[in-house]
């Protein structure tokens, strides 16, 4: 039984390798890495919380789960956008943290394999690449691929632990 | 290597171990304060302190499998000499140190560190009073090398003790089993013992070789390379011998054979393993009744399973999922204006049985108070002993049920109050005698139900608070400004809660830091509950704890400012009103006030707290709300009262963690969220 638990966590791990989920944000493409993806929900009434950074939009309740929600756009200092139906809530979980990103829509599940991904270009440490992973090449479109990780641990998350 | 082994045991083990040693506590201050050991209470020290030794030894505790054994040992000379003198005011010293040693390994074993304390000294004071109660003169310390005779002595009883189940004359085979442990295994001695103690039930006239595998680290070293030997009478089969054996951890051989009767007893006459040759007639009768009472316990036992608590917290957020969803159903907005009977009917049966099932969840989280009460008269006796006065503790109403998470936070406060009342309230005995108060202090511990609330009262009969006192350190300690101003005797007695305040002018070992009270009050108000003084000089102190029932589902007050929601616990509440435009205060720096019936109150309006845009702005449109935390008082403004709700309390998620004001969030009929307001937070922050 056990053995056949591993076989199919093993099978689980290996379909899910070098598959990204892909979502736009006004004109670039990002992906992230499907296996942090718990699901994609359409936009729901978000309950603000005070004392928080801006781009933590709030809380929502997802079947009694209670996770925060972060606009990546505000994440990135891009500028703000109205909700519309084709925004989209990713839902992510990182080391037992649940998250929702908010992004603009949602595309598609991307086979990208490693060799198709390089670093991202060295520029100033302070620039907002140090969210990104690696940039992925598919056909002649480029995905910019997130560290989920930091995107949620990093300095700022700090932050937010001391408030 | 050894970890995994432990792992599945250990969480049994603390908890079974935890159990046993307040068991243990219990019978030792029951025991001493009728000032004897009743036989019933020898041989219920003697069961637990063996089981203790066992699990230990099983778990590879070393330092608390000796301990438990030389307690042991202890207790069986109790129990089988019954000798005349005991000095047993030494006695219980000595076990309840060797109690608090194992509660600290166990401890250490909590928090995931390797138990690696000594029991050496524990040991040989045990040895020493045993020498003495044997009047052969005990072994000091130094002399313990020398002692070969003595550690004999122990071997005999140690060998009785697994042999007593013999009905001698009924043995039918005789058996010779070699044991050979795996390579690097450790500890060979301490899994040599389990087996014997694993064969105890089934077999007798056990005798090993090497004998002296407690006491003898070298014995360990001896079975590595020459195996364990053992030579043994039993009923059983040959097969129920082999898989018994074959259970043993870590086994790499085992030789099993059955030998010819004539062959083994004289060997078994040799050794002098066996103290069989006069068996005493006590000692079946007494070993009878004590494993018919273990059987008995075992099948009531049956009845109760132990969960784990996430397990409940689980199934408790589920249930509480369960009721926010039947409200959706229930009070669905499509529903609204249709007049649907049978639909109200299935709905009010379903509204009946989820409460039901919610009540039910709720009662499995209780847990009675007894446990944390009784552990109160350890430090009871501890200090009376230290300050050389005289108390006597009363425990009222201990099956009062509370949730478990207020048990866990309940234990410190009650401690420090208690030895509050014993240190700074009860007097001496001398100056008991002078007033004309009995020289026997006394400590009421009281805990009852109240409405939805838990009381707790801790009560003594000592001196009482001085207020003028209390007022000067606390205005010397410059805790308070002397405005001269009249305060009221309830404000002064709980300023002992301010931190670093203490009236007494040294430290002493229990008291006069002024940290124990302020951890009094921090802990209470932890689990939504408060701390009241009342005094009367010469009289004794009252406090009285008030905490409510369940932490996890509370009665709220909804408001609404501008598009959020947000829930007041109902308990906080004094009443809500409007007030009119020309009734609001304003003072120099901008702060809002308002008069209510002679007393002044700020007002805080939530809005501006929260830095909510688009909410009423006009303080008559929208409702203020006074709100009550630790006598103060302060005036919230909201847009409007949406009504009251029983919610289920909800952490805010990990990543957000805290966040000042907020205490949790709920999630409301319609599957909204509501941010639970932390009054207390919000009151203190003014």
């Amino acid at each position: 039984m056990a053995q056949l638990m591993e076989e199919m966590e093993l099978d689980r791990e290996d379909s899910q390798r070098d598959k990204f989920l892909t979502f736009s944000l006004g004109k670039e493409f990002y992906g992230v890495e499907i296996r942090y993806v718990m699901e994609i929900i359409g936009i729901q009434p978000i309950t603000e919380v005070p004392e928080l950074p801006h781009y933590i939009k709030g809380i929502i309740n997802l079947r009694g789960k209670i996770i925060p929600v972060m606009d990546v756009r505000l994440r990135f200092k891009k500028e703000a956008n109205e909700y519309n139906d084709r925004t989209c809530i990713i839902v992510i979980e990182v080391r037992d943290v649940f998250i929702g990103l908010i992004v603009d829509a949602v595309s598609d599940v991307l086979d990208i394999s490693s060799s198709d991904i390089v670093p991202p270009p060295e520029v100033n440490a302070n620039s907002n690449n140090k969210y990104i992973k690696g940039i992925g090449k598919v056909g002649s479109d480029v995905k910019l691929l997130l560290d989920c990780e930091k995107l949620i641990n990093d300095d700022d998350g700090q932050l937010l632990l001391n408030i | 290597m050894s970890d995994n082994y432990r792992e599945p045991m250990l969480e049994m083990y603390k908890f079974e171990t935890n159990q046993l040693i307040e068991q243990l506590e219990q019978l030792i201050i029951s025991s001493e304060k009728s000032s004897c050991y009743s036989q019933e209470a020898i041989n219920e020290i003697f069961r637990i302190m063996h089981t203790i030794k066992g699990s230990s030894a099983m778990m590879l505790f070393n330092g608390i499998s000796t301990l438990a054994h030389s307690i042991e040992d202890l207790f069986f000379f109790l129990r089988e000499s019954k000798p005349a003198k005991v000095d047993y005011i030494k006695l219980s010293d000595l076990i309840l140190c060797c109690t608090d040693f194992i509660k600290e390994e166990l401890s250490k074993i909590e928090r995931g560190i390797e138990p690696d304390g000594d029991s050496g000294d524990l040991v040989n004071n045990i040895k020493t009073y045993l020498g003495d109660l044997k009047g052969v003169g005990g072994i000091s310390a130094s002399e313990k090398a020398a002692s070969s005779e003595e550690k004999t002595a122990d071997n005999k009883k140690q060998k009785y003790y697994i042999t007593y189940s013999l009905n001698g004359d009924t043995v039918k085979t005789c058996f010779r089993a070699a044991l050979y442990f795996d390579d690097g295994c450790e500890m060979e001695n301490i899994r040599a013992f389990s087996v014997l103690h694993s064969l105890k039930d089934v077999a007798q006239d056990i005798m090993s070789e090497p004998s002296d595998i407690i006491e003898n680290e070298e014995s360990a070293q001896v079975i590595r390379e020459n195996g364990f030997k053992m030579f043994f009478n039993s009923n059983s089969s040959f097969e129920d011998i082999e898989k018994i054996l074959k259970e043993t951890i870590f086994l790499k051989k085992l030789e099993l054979e059955v030998v010819e009767k004539g062959e083994a007893a004289p060997a078994i006459k040799k050794k002098p393993i066996i103290d069989l040759e006069s068996p005493k007639p006590v000692m079946p009768e007494s070993a009878k009744p004590e494993r018919e009472k273990e059987q008995a316990g075992k099948s009531t036992q049956q009845n109760i399973i132990s969960v784990n608590v996430s397990k409940l917290d689980k199934l408790m957020d589920l249930v509480g999922e369960l009721v926010i969803s039947e409200a959706m159903v229930t009070s669905n907005p499509d529903l609204r204006g249709l007049s649907l009977d049978n639909f109200s009917k299935a709905a009010n049966q379903l509204k009946k049985i989820t409460s039901e099932l919610q009540d039910i969840v709720m009662s499995i989280r209780m847990v009675p108070l007894s446990g944390t009460f009784h552990k109160m008269n350890r430090i009871v006796r501890d200090m009376c002993k230290k300050l050389n006065k005289d108390v006597e503790l009363e425990i009222l109403g201990e099956e009062t049920e509370v949730d478990k998470n207020i048990i866990e936070n309940i234990s410190d406060p009650l401690m420090h109050l208690i030895r509050n009342s014993i240190d700074h309230g009860i007097e001496t005995k001398e100056e008991r005698k002078q007033k004309g108060k009995s020289a026997k202090g006394k400590i009421t511990l009281e805990a009852k139900n109240e409405g939805g609330e838990v009381i707790i009262i801790v009560k003594d009969d000592g001196r009482g608070l001085n207020k003028d006192k209390i007022l000067r350190k606390a205005i010397d300690n410059g805790l308070i400004q002397d405005t001269g101003k009249d305060i009221s005797e309830r404000e002064i007695f709980s300023m002992i809660f301010l931190p670093g305040f203490s009236t007494k002018e040294n430290v002493t070992e229990f008291s006069g830091r002024g940290v124990g009270m302020d951890v009094v009050s921090n802990n209470i108000e932890k689990i939504g509950g408060i701390v009241n003084v009342d005094s009367t000089v010469d009289e004794g102190t009252t406090m009285t704890i008030r905490i409510p029932l369940t932490l996890a589902i509370i009665d709220g007050m909804n408001i609404r400012v501008a598009n959020s929601t947000y829930t007041i616990p109902i308990t906080s509440i004094k009443e809500s009103f409007r007030i009119k435009e020309n009734e609001l205060i304003t003072d120099p720096d901008g702060n809002e006030m308002i008069m209510v019936r002679g007393d002044c109150y700020p007002v805080i309006r939530i809005h501006r707290l929260f830095n909510i845009n688009d909410s009423i702005t006009n303080i008559h449109e929208g409702i203020t709300i006074m709100v009550e935390s630790e006598m103060n008082t302060v005036c919230l403004f909201a847009d409007e009262l949406l009504g009251e709700q029983q919610v289920v309390v909800k952490a805010l998620p990990q990543y957000i963690k805290k966040v000042r004001g907020i205490a949790g969030c709920t999630l409301l009929g319609e599957g909204t969220i509501s941010l639970i307001l932390d009054i207390a937070a919000i009151v203190k922050n003014k």
